[in-house]
């Protein structure tokens, strides 16, 4: 018995290796098993991780959210964006000062946080989006640090020094103050953020992005609103981040302006197209890397960061597409 | 009445007249060409009327409303489609979402719509992917909705455009050279298809064309114009005849020639 069902699992292996991974995830039965392995797998962690290690999970779930949220906008709808982390900011500050200053409820400040992001998005991209790709990364790049530099000097936000004090949130008069509370919310968040993003990816608007991606001018032809439709994906990609901010102000008590430099959007943008722009997979794939390689390679001590940058180019030599391998 | 009228239309670039002072009209429910040498600025004036370009002076009237200097988006959901002179498909995509690219201005479920798939939501997608269907139905590839665009050969890529243009619901049609590059058998099955988009749908066409037996088979009204200037106007008879319009063809050819 015990070996009839090893030579099954060796031959599938093989024909796993065979026929390709890809094939083998393309019935939908096979795809919902192994969200639900995966799933099973990250519920059971916090059995059997230490502290350390559960922080560096919740960082990797906080980062697929962040990843996935700035995919719809340089995945999905293919703008360049290098100031995703104001954003982030946006949101985070929004819990920060409403907690800490007005000591309004953590849950109470999402949607407000929601609120500013949309308008953020708005502010930056209806004028920006008409530009062409390379002017808006430059824009974008201003605009993230505007938003730190506004964060470092303003009273409200704490100046450089940033906000202490925010208080952690509570459900239902149980406080979520430990690590294992926090790995919970992050990938609840990551799981949202997943299938949100599957399931814009898989409608009108995701095909709407698709088309503009593909062809600007025929997709405009055929009578989409190219402008409209990148801003939806700005103000998305936006919701995404602020919602992300807003969680990770309640995680850490603290904020300060650095936590939001041009590096975060960078790393954040690493992550999107080291595992593959567009794929949700790859970008949960690229979000765990960002993570856990400079985690992994501690030892190496300020090293890392050039064994990082080295890997990072080697992949993008080799597949430039991102890890995930593309449909077809 | 007339579905399309034109009137002074000018265009330059960098101080180049590319279309000068040029008026004409499509009538509703009818086949109209227009042709002219290479260069005469034939793709130009679609590109007018469809928006891409901004015309430095002139009026077009589309279906009773001005049109001039609108976004192309909003003139296709007027009900303008167009095809491109060189096939600008979604290359990546498949058959089916290329047409339904066509339905996307007739359509309107938003972020929320998506997230939540509600009854509505998936009415419409169903609704969307049958209209689609049925457009290839029309054209004659249903058999290809599942396939990369970019996979079929070059005369079925053509037909995926004009499905992908009917899905637009319009009114009327530009068709920027159709017969470029198609085969004698593709050729008249383009003939009878153009014949039965008019006929069946009641679309109105407007087509660019350089073949000019097709041109003379299917037009009722036909505009030529040269260096952006129209030099004839009539039926397939009235033109053939036309001194200037046999000129304007000879010399070319003579240049070529040269
Ligand atoms: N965007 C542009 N910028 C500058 N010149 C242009 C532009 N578009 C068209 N032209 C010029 O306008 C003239 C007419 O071009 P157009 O493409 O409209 O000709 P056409 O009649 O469609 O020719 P063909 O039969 O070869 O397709 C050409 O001389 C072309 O170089
Ligand atoms: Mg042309």
């Amino acid at each position: 018995m015990a070996d009839i069902s090893n030579s099954t699992s060796t031959n599938s292996a093989q024909a796993v290796k065979a026929g390709g991974l890809m094939a083998w995830l393309e019935p939908q039965q096979n795809r919902i098993l192994v969200l639900a392995a995966l799933a099973g797998i990250a519920l059971a962690l916090p059995l059997i991780l230490n502290n350390y290690a559960m922080e560096v999970m919740s960082s990797v779930w906080f980062y697929v959210v962040l990843c996935l949220g700035l995919n719809i906008v340089v995945g999905y709808a293919g703008l360049l964006d290098l100031g995703y982390a104001a954003f982030f900011a946006v949101g985070a500050y929004t819990t920060g000062i409403l907690t800490s200053h007005f000591g309004i409820n953590f849950w109470l400040t999402i949607p407000v946080a929601i609120f500013f992001s949309i308008c953020a998005g708005v502010i930056i991209g209806g004028p920006t989006l008409r530009l062409r790709s390379d002017y808006l990364a430059i824009v974008t790049l201003g605009f993230g640090e505007i938003v730190r530099i506004i964060a470092r000097n303003l009273e409200i936000t704490g100046g450089a020094s940033g906000l202490i004090g925010i208080e952690k949130p509570s459900i239902m008069g149980f406080e979520l103050n430990e690590i294992q509370h926090f790995y919970y919310v992050f990938l609840l968040l990551a799981i949202l953020a997943c299938f949100i993003s599957y399931r814009l990816q898989h409608s009108r608007l995701g095909r709407a992005w698709q088309y503009v991606r593909e062809d600007e001018d025929a997709a405009e032809a055929m009578g989409i609103n190219r402008v409209g439709i990148k801003l939806y994906a700005y103000v998305i990609g936006a919701i995404f981040g602020g919602v992300a901010g807003c969680f990770f102000a309640a995680k850490m008590t603290a904020i300060s302006p650095e936590t939001f430099m041009f590096q975060q959007s960078v790393l954040i943008l690493l992550g999107v197209v080291l595992g593959g722009m567009g794929k949700i997979p790859g970008v949960i794939i690229g979000a765990f890397a960002l993570v856990l390689f400079p985690e992994v390679f501690r030892e190496l001590g300020s090293m890392r960061i050039l064994v990082f940058a080295v890997v990072m180019l080697i992949i993008m030599l080799y597949r430039p597409e991102g890890i995930w391998p593309a449909k077809k | 009445m007339a579905l399309l009228e034109v009137k002074n239309l000018m265009l330059s670039f960098a101080g180049l007249d590319v279309i000068k002072d040029l008026s004409f009209s499509v009538e509703n429910g009818s086949i109209a060409s227009l042709i002219g040498p290479n260069g005469a600025g034939k793709t130009s004036v679609f590109n007018c009327l469809t928006g891409f370009y901004k015309p430095n002076d002139g009026d077009i009237i589309f279906d009773g409303n001005r049109i001039v200097r609108k976004k192309p988006h909003k003139i296709t959901k007027h009900g303008m489609a167009r095809t491109f002179q060189n096939l600008r498909l979604f290359k990546s995509m498949t058959v089916l979402d290329n047409v339904m690219s066509g339905m996307h201005c007739r359509t309107k479920a938003g972020p929320i719509a998506a997230v939540l798939r509600h009854g509505a939501q998936q009415r419409e997608e169903a609704e969307t992917k049958k209209f689609c269907q049925e457009c290839l139905e029309f054209v004659g590839i249903p058999e290809f909705e599942d396939h990369i665009s970019s996979n079929l050969s070059y005369g079925n890529q053509r037909r995926v455009e004009w499905a992908r243009a009917l899905a637009t619901k319009p009114k009327l049609l530009l068709l920027d050279e159709p017969a470029a590059g198609l085969n004698h058998d593709e050729k008249q099955q383009l003939i009878a298809l153009i014949k039965r988009i008019r006929d069946e749908l009641g679309i109105t066409i407007l087509l660019i064309e350089h073949d000019m037996g097709l041109v003379m088979k299917v037009s009722e009204k036909i505009t030529v114009i040269d260096y952006g200037q129209k030099i004839a106007q009539g039926n397939a008879e009235e033109v053939q005849n036309n001194p200037k319009v046999i000129e304007a063809y000879l010399g070319k050819e003579e240049e070529e020639i040269a």
